[in-house]
């Protein structure tokens, strides 16, 4: 098992259909332990299908799925609740509840697994939670319905995050912020990854994202996955979709800015050495 | 080598120390958060060098010991040492709940806000009604801004799909009205009046009166639900901004095909709670279908069934008002639609039944007995 452990999804010829439409056919993907993965492809193309077959939303018509190498197809919900603990999930819309408040909804996954933990230590956790996603102190009473977008974004990543997960899937995280906030998002990802040692499984269209800290970037076409790699190992495929995704305006803005950082970081280090 | 997380308490060279092992994770915490409230004494020297794996709030816990006991941490490797910097660094006051109100200060605001809002509901509602009929004004004046199509999709929502549980409904009412009838009326000898009793009853008030209520259960609940549902995906918004009204395009179909339907259905529902009544008195009574009918025709003024035709717009205006109005109110939420539903059926049933009362009254003054 040893040399499984070190990739924490694998999937294996994923079929998935609606009807008389495919959506996967043959989709292969392996995640390691430790990186960010970016998950990119057309409006269409089944990213979000993938990710649902993943965790077992989406009843796949045929493949394999395995996460942390148990297998998540055909197992009842008790055998799973094994590996629910150790994932946290981030929907589009941050989907919390919202009857309850902020703190409270970061407290579900606790409550739910852990029962015995004291209210003294859960309003502890879910308040240095709420602090760690950059929320504002004065957010834990309130309600979903009172928060702004981005503040929704990070009270669901603080509910994904409750348990302390090893794999943090985000779905289009950034979609519907402005470019500040997404920003300070991705900066937030790369930090709790850092922190914690996450693995995190991203579906992006934001090729700010991609280029700042994805570590490989899966690309979704033709019903499977047609290539993994860093950026520039799929600029150097010739594939037409890979190319006019990063070689379009929007990619080429992207990758100078990622160029200027760069450049930017390595004349502050000669400077330093120099002076 | 995974373990469950601990801690030991001794004494060296003066000084009070706790030592935690194992791991310090939220699935190996077990009991240690109980035990460590329970530790008495101040000032302690932690030593966390024989933890092994360690997550934020294993970090959080060895944080909180040296914050609240005044505690010196020692032994941590690197990435204890950064886990326990983020935690320090996320330990801010933070409120986690709302602040209790008093007892008798929320009793006092509930029935307040309770009734603010019966107030704004009756004089949203009157409003509501004021602009459906400025709109249908409009609608007058440009025929051609009236909606067909979408009336005629109505008509197959509120109408056609409805007569099934309608005149289920209404066939075993009949069938439970002639039983109960002629339970009663057999004491006194006077069987054949249950003919009487489901004639006059059916026409004159359940049948509309039951099928007002299948229609606010089916009807009043969905045009509340959908028209929520657009609101909270700005729908509503978007159709204002391109100049659709959506008085004209989403209340003013719903509102009259159902002011169309419910005479209908009234007047279905209660020939099909006849029918039942006839079927039970043929089968137990051994009153056949003829003779049935001629009573019926007899007993029955055409009074009973002006009755009905009255009454049925009216609670299909009430219904669909209803409805419609607590959609157009979401604002914030999909738990609001939720409850806007219930209130626009609760809402419709009982200003049907008030106005039922009411009818009651006026055509009894009127001599239509």
């Amino acid at each position: 098992m040893s040399g499984s452990d070190d990739i924490v999804i694998e999937v294996k010829g994923l079929r998935n259909s609606f009807g008389d439409a495919v959506i996967h056919d043959g989709l292969d993907l392996e995640v390691k332990r430790g990186e960010i993965i970016g998950v990119v492809g057309g409006s269409g193309t089944g990213k979000s299908v993938m990710m649902r077959s993943i965790i077992g939303l989406q009843r796949p018509d045929g493949g394999e799925v395995r996460v942390f190498g148990e297998p998540m197809l055909d197992r009842d919900d008790a055998q799973l609740q094994g590996v629910r603990k150790r994932w946290g999930i981030l929907f589009q819309g941050a989907a919390l509840f919202s009857t309850l408040t902020v703190a409270e909804n970061v407290q579900v996954p606790l409550r739910e697994f852990y029962p015995r933990l004291s209210e003294r230590l859960l309003d502890e956790i879910a308040a240095y939670k709420i602090v760690m996603v950059g929320l504002a102190p004065d957010a834990g009473p309130k309600y979903p319905a009172e928060l702004s977008g981005g503040m929704r974004k990070r009270a669901g990543i603080a509910r994904a995050l409750a348990l302390d997960p090893e794999l943090l899937f985000l779905d289009e995280p950034t979609a519907g912020l402005d470019p500040i906030g997404a920003a300070a998002f991705d900066q937030l990802i790369v930090d709790l990854r850092e922190r914690l040692g996450l693995t995190v499984f991203l579906i992006t269209h934001d090729l700010d994202t991609l280029y700042t800290i994805c570590d490989r970037v899966a690309v979704l076409a033709d019903r499977k996955v047609i290539a993994v790699g860093t950026i520039p190992e799929l600029l150097a495929l010739d594939h037409e979709w890979i190319q006019e995704y990063f070689r379009g305006p929007r990619g080429r803005a992207a990758e100078e800015a990622m160029e200027a950082e760069a450049e930017a970081r390595t004349a502050e280090t000669n400077g330093g050495t120099e002076a | 080598m995974s373990s469950v997380a601990r801690f030991t308490e001794s004494v060296e060279e003066g000084r009070r120390v706790l030592r935690f092992q194992g791991d310090l994770t939220l699935s190996r915490l077990g009991p240690l958060p109980t035990r460590l409230d329970r530790l008495k004494g101040r000032d302690f020297l932690i030593d966390i060098s024989g933890v092994g794996r360690m997550d934020t709030i294993g970090a959080w816990i060895v944080h909180r010991t040296a914050r609240d006991r005044g505690g010196e941490i020692v032994g941590a490797g690197e990435g204890a040492a950064t886990l326990l910097r983020q935690v320090e660094k996320a330990d801010l006051p933070v409120k986690v709940r709302p602040d209790p109100p008093a007892p008798f200060e929320r009793v006092l605001t509930q029935l307040g806000e309770a009734t603010i809002e019966a107030g704004r509901t009756f004089v949203g509602l009157l409003g509501f009604f004021g602009a459906m009929l400025l709109s249908i004004g409009y609608v007058i004046r440009q025929p051609r801004r009236f909606r067909l199509n979408a009336v005629v999709q109505r008509f197959e929502v509120v109408g056609v799909h409805a007569f099934g549980i309608i005149g289920l409904m209404s066939f075993l009412v009949g069938i439970v009205i002639a039983q109960q009838g002629a339970v009663q009326l057999r004491q006194f000898g006077a069987e054949v009046f249950t003919v009487n009793l489901i004639g006059r009853s059916s026409i004159k008030e359940l049948g509309v009166l039951m099928t007002a209520i299948m229609v606010a259960g089916r009807s009043g609940s969905s045009f509340a639900a959908q028209l929520g549902s657009m609101k909270l995906a700005e729908e509503v918004d978007a159709m204002r901004t391109i100049g659709v009204s959506p008085m004209e395009a989403l209340v003013l179909p719903r509102v009259f095909a159902t002011v169309l339907m419910m005479p209908l259905l009234g007047f279905y529902a209660a020939i099909v709670a006849i029918v039942g009544g006839a079927v039970f008195c043929w089968v137990s009574l051994e009153i056949p279908p003829v003779t049935f009918v001629q009573r019926i025709r007899e007993v029955v003024p055409a009074t009973d069934l002006w009755q009905l035709l009255i009454k049925a717009p009216v609670f299909g205006l009430i219904i669909s008002l209803a409805g419609c109005f607590q959609g157009m109110q979401v604002k914030s939420d999909a738990e609001e639609v939720g409850l806007r539903t219930t209130t626009a059926v609760v809402q419709a049933i009982f200003l049907v039944i008030v106005l039922d009362a009411f009818f009651a009254v006026f055509f009894t003054e009127i001599g239509w007995l």
